[in-house]
């Protein structure tokens, strides 16, 4: 079975919730994951995030929507890590 | 819990606690006030009836309810709405399934709830002699100076709460709240007699 086990995602979000409370609400939907959140760009009203999410087995779906019941959006995703086969066993 | 941990975060995205405040604060003077009037004025007309007494004010506590409720309601709805499609323009976005949506409906309905029963429950409260007396409970004051002293009393503990947001000095922001109260009353009088 294939999994995914890293990507890297840009994210446009409002500055509330905030980058910490935002993570925390993706955090404890994705379960056993690591987050780490980047702001790269601060504009009036929104932020550019790069987050970095990585875990055994990362459902991408469920963090989509989790990024958008935040009220942001994904505009792209930068870089994946997926394993399948014996690996994906591991 | 959760509805209150859900509500605590829909104040926080929306930056509303200060809004809540405000309401609380303006609207629970404005029910102080208003009972420190009808009581100032039934205290100069003579005799009046504890009991009219008590339904006038009550008919004043409801008014201001409703008064609180809708206006509230009517105004945030729209500034949360005005809100939310400046924030969707600035996305680029649809944000209908959001937690801002959610605080663009929820919002106006805790700020109505607050400025509607602030006043509500400050006028109840100012007129907490008023049923003790109709319940016969004795009273160290008649019931009407009784209710003005709780007016003040109700006044200084705004000013008390003000004190605390603000970070000033709490005795002087509670003065400052009675000595409204007094300047109104004292108002009242003048134009009465």
């Amino acid at each position: 079975m294939v999994q995914v086990r890293r990507l890297v995602l840009d994210v446009l979000k409002p500055h509330h919730p905030d980058g910490l409370e935002f993570s925390r609400h993706l955090a404890a939907v994705c379960g056993e994951c690591r987050l780490r959140l980047t702001v790269m760009e601060v504009d009036e009203s929104t932020e550019t995030l790069q987050l970095v999410v990585e875990g055994a087995s990362l459902d991408f779906e469920r963090l989509r929507a989790a990024i958008g019941e935040m009220g942001a959006s994904l505009h792209s995703i930068d870089e994946v890590e997926v394993v399948g086969g014996a690996d994906a066993e591991a | 819990m959760n509805l209150l941990r859900n509500a605590a975060f829909l104040l926080r995205i929306s930056r509303s606690h200060g809004i809540l405040r405000r309401y609380f604060v303006v609207n629970g003077f404005d029910g102080a006030l208003a009972m420190l009037g009808l009581m100032t004025g039934f205290l100069v007309s003579g005799e009046v009836g504890l009991e009219v007494v008590i339904r006038a004010c009550l008919g004043a506590a409801v008014a201001l309810f409703m008064s609180g409720i809708t206006s509230a309601y009517v105004s945030e709805s729209a500034e949360r709405r005005r809100a939310l499609d400046e924030l969707e323009g600035a996305m680029v976005a649809d944000l209908r399934h959001s937690a801002h949506a959610d605080a663009a409906r929820w919002v106006p309905l805790l700020v109505a709830a607050v400025n509607g029963l602030a006043p509500l429950l400050v006028a109840l409260l100012v007129m907490t002699p008023l049923w003790l007396a109709d319940a016969g409970v004795p009273l160290p004051l008649p019931p009407l100076p009784a209710a003005v002293a709780m007016a003040f009393l109700v006044l200084f503990g705004l000013g008390l709460f003000l004190g605390r947001v603000s970070g000033g000095f709490w005795l002087w922001s509670g003065l400052r709240t009675l000595l409204v109260g007094v300047a109104t009353a004292l108002i009242i009088l003048l134009f009465i007699h």
